[in-house]
């Protein structure tokens, strides 16, 4: 029997849940707000929260001075094609995993994620000398490549997961019927795993549109993703808080903007559990 | 047939127009204003060069550093020009990692570069980098207050009388700190600041032997005297302040004086980003009576990496952006305040920038009073100022800087944090092998 609710409380569960909702995105929004201030009034102590002088001209600079289309359509081809590749490896790794699994399988599944515990800049200069001999540098297949591999073991273990809640018995009802392993595959456990998929494909595009070391290191100019233009206006020497702001605030604007469009099927990824 | 014929020809003009450029130079940099102008000015280059073009790679200096070693390690070959300082040059030319510069060009006038930003970035006479702008540091000063207090500040000032003005100035309940120095762990950033600084108290990182010496008196003068000037006459929370921090207390009219690099002289005196523009004096990095002031010497400077296919453009765009008339055309368009200070002797003969920019004089006498041959008062094995140039001082440097970062914020005592200085240090170079 659900509890019943009282007045009190739902007004106290929301504020709360407003009040940690606001904590949490206060960086987000301090960073646009830095964004439309000047250099000085970045800086300034104690910081002015709303009344300064707003400005635009932080986008004005950032536009000037850097090709922000060519870094965005290189950040969505870089984490989208990582993701799709991704996706298409681990969906059978996972299905393979979850519904026929061998004694090592465990076994295989921490090897997979002990991959992540190593620090990448272990492996930098051998991969960057691998990429110089196959001419990988600065281009977009080397880096939908680093960020496939580098998340696969995280999209593998979370499409297992997914896949193990699904009860066996609704597989073998399909096998019953005659249905092949493709048609069990299309027409039952996809269905059943779309929320589990959909959360997953998200994650993982945020995982790569927001990776940092590869994607510095391994680009130059041509391949250069939305990282590499965020860092392009960090200074040693002089005042930069505003103009990093606003060209940050442009990085984040698209996958922020998807977010929001897919944020039912995250929570609902995220808490998806049997067949409820 | 006709149609095909002209579908060729058109393709071949098409790819006939690219043909033009032929060679793509990969240039990377960091986010400092003079960089962001010269990135602006890279049209006049290739205007007068039609078969150059010019891609530009900004980046952060830490990540730039880490990102360029990688590359010029593994000869990856991905960048034909680089923006380093005057620690990496000595340091990459010993192995072979840059080219040295001969091809400058007839009309460059390498004899007109100042003497110690050349010495700074060449290796056995041989020039390895170009200077693009050099700086020392120097006091930084408001004229307003001092006169207020009834001081003068002498040109070449004591830091006897920099610690007495400090506290005299200090009026913490009004907002104004006597003094803003960093302290922002790092080997660029508190470490610069108290290497130079120790550097006038006589002290030094290694002896003859490359035996370190944070155990001396001298460096616990340093210490001591750092830490209880900020207690007493420095801002709050001095312990996360770097340049930009400073640079900003100081702009918003906190800081009585502020001890840092020369290029900030034409920030703090620029109307639109400083409220104390018009009240600000310079004098020379304070002594101890030694024979050498608290100030560094520093040149972000233009090189080409060994890896690097296009040299003869790469020295091409080198030989531009580093000549005189490259500093005549920042003054036509931006006017002579704005030209890249610190390289050339011309430019301090130059009536019009002596006129546009009041820190002329002390820019150059603080250039000319570093020595990265003979940094401190007693002999030292390595070349450098504020650093030593070998390859493991950033690891040692910000270490130490943390050490010392510490002891600012109250967290750790002076001697506390001195001996982890030595500790660690002589680890350090014991394991690089430069002492038993």
């Amino acid at each position: 029997m659900a509890r019943k609710s009282t007045t009190r409380r739902v007004v106290v569960s929301t504020i709360g849940a407003w009040f940690f909702g606001f904590l949490i995105f206060f960086p987000i929004l301090w960073m646009v707000l830095a964004s439309f201030k000047t250099e000085l009034e970045a800086f300034a102590i104690p910081p002015s929260f709303l009344f300064f002088h707003w400005t635009t001209e932080n986008y004005a600079t950032v536009q000037e001075r850097s090709d922000y289309v060519l870094h965005a359509m290189n950040s969505i081809i870089i984490a989208g094609g990582s993701t799709l590749i991704a996706l298409l490896i681990a969906i059978p790794a996972a299905w393979s995993m979850a519904f026929s699994p061998t004694k090592r399988t465990k076994d295989i599944l921490l090897w997979m994620l002990s991959t992540k515990m190593m620090p990448p800049v272990g492996v930098l200069v051998p991969i960057y000398l691998i990429y110089k001999s196959f001419g990988l540098l600065d281009s977009r297949i080397g880096l939908v490549f680093i960020l496939c591999l580098g998340n696969l073991p995280i999209v593998i273990w979370m499409l297992f997961t997914y896949f193990k809640e699904i009860p066996r018995d609704i597989l073998e009802a399909a096998r019953m019927d005659g249905a092949t392993i493709g048609r069990e595959l299309v027409y039952v456990l996809t269905p059943m795993a779309i929320p589990g998929l959909a959360s997953t494909l998200l994650l993982n595009l945020i995982l790569a549109w927001n990776e940092a070391f590869w994607t510095l290191n391994l680009s130059t100019s041509n391949a250069a993703p939305l990282t590499t233009f965020i860092a392009s206006y960090s200074s040693p020497e002089g005042l930069f808080w505003a103009k990093l702001s606003a060209a940050s605030t442009l990085a984040i604007a698209p996958i922020l903007v998807l977010g929001w469009f897919s944020q039912k099927q995250l929570v609902r990824g995220l808490t998806f559990g049997a067949v409820k | 047939m006709k149609h095909i014929l002209g579908a060729v020809c058109g393709a071949s003009v098409l790819l006939a127009v690219p043909a033009m450029a032929e060679t793509t130079l990969t240039i990377a940099t960091v986010n400092n204003g003079d960089m962001i102008r010269m990135q602006g000015l890279t049209g006049e280059f290739t205007k007068a060069n039609p078969d150059i073009s010019v891609k530009w790679v900004t980046l952060e200096e830490n990540v730039l550093r880490q990102r360029v070693t990688t590359d010029i390690a593994t000869k990856g070959g991905q960048f034909d020009v680089l923006t380093i300082g005057t620690y990496e040059v000595p340091i990459w030319a010993k192995k072979g990692w840059l080219v040295p510069l001969a091809n400058l060009g007839a009309d460059y006038d390498v004899a007109d570069l100042l003497p110690k930003i050349k010495d700074a970035v060449s290796l056995d006479g041989k020039l390895y980098a170009a200077p693009f702008y050099g700086e020392s540091s120097m006091v930084m000063y408001r004229t307003d207050l001092f006169d207020k207090a009834g001081l003068k500040m002498p040109e070449k000032p004591t830091w006897d009388f920099v610690i007495d003005a400090a506290k005299k100035l200090t009026d913490k309940a009004g907002g104004v700190y006597g003094i803003c120095l960093r302290g922002k762990a790092g080997w660029g950033e508190n470490m610069a600041f108290l290497t130079a600084m120790s550097n006038s108290y006589g002290a030094r990182w290694f002896d003859e032997k490359w035996q370190p010496q944070f155990n001396t008196p001298e460096w616990k003068t340093t210490l001591t005297t750092y830490v209880n000037l900020m207690k007493e006459a420095g801002p709050p929370g001095a312990s996360s302040n770097g340049f930009n921090e400073n640079l900003a207390l100081f702009n918003a009219g906190k800081c009585a004086m502020w001890i840092d690099a020369t290029v900030a002289a034409s920030f703090v005196t620029n109307p639109k980003d400083s409220k104390v523009a018009d009240k600000v004096g310079f004098a020379l990095a304070p002594n101890t009576g030694l024979g050498k002031n608290a100030n560094w010497l520093w040149a972000w400077s233009l090189a080409i990496p060994a890896g690097s296919k296009k040299s003869d453009a790469a020295e091409k765009f080198i030989a531009w952006a580093t000549s005189k008339d490259y500093t005549k055309l920042v003054a036509s368009k931006e006017g002579w305040a704005n030209v890249p200070p610190g390289t050339r002797t011309s430019l301090y003969q130059n009536p019009d920038y002596v006129k546009a920019a009041p820190f002329a004089k002390m820019t150059l006498a603080s250039i000319d009073a570093a020595d990265p041959n003979k940094p401190t008062v007693k002999p030292v094995p390595y070349v450098g100022v504020q650093y030593a140039a070998i390859p493991e001082f950033q690891g040692i440097g910000t270490q130490v800087g943390q050490q010392f970062s510490a002891a600012l914020a109250g967290s750790m005592t002076v001697d506390a944090a001195l001996a982890a200085a030595q500790s660690a240090t002589e680890r350090e170079m014991k394991r690089a092998g430069y002492i038993k």
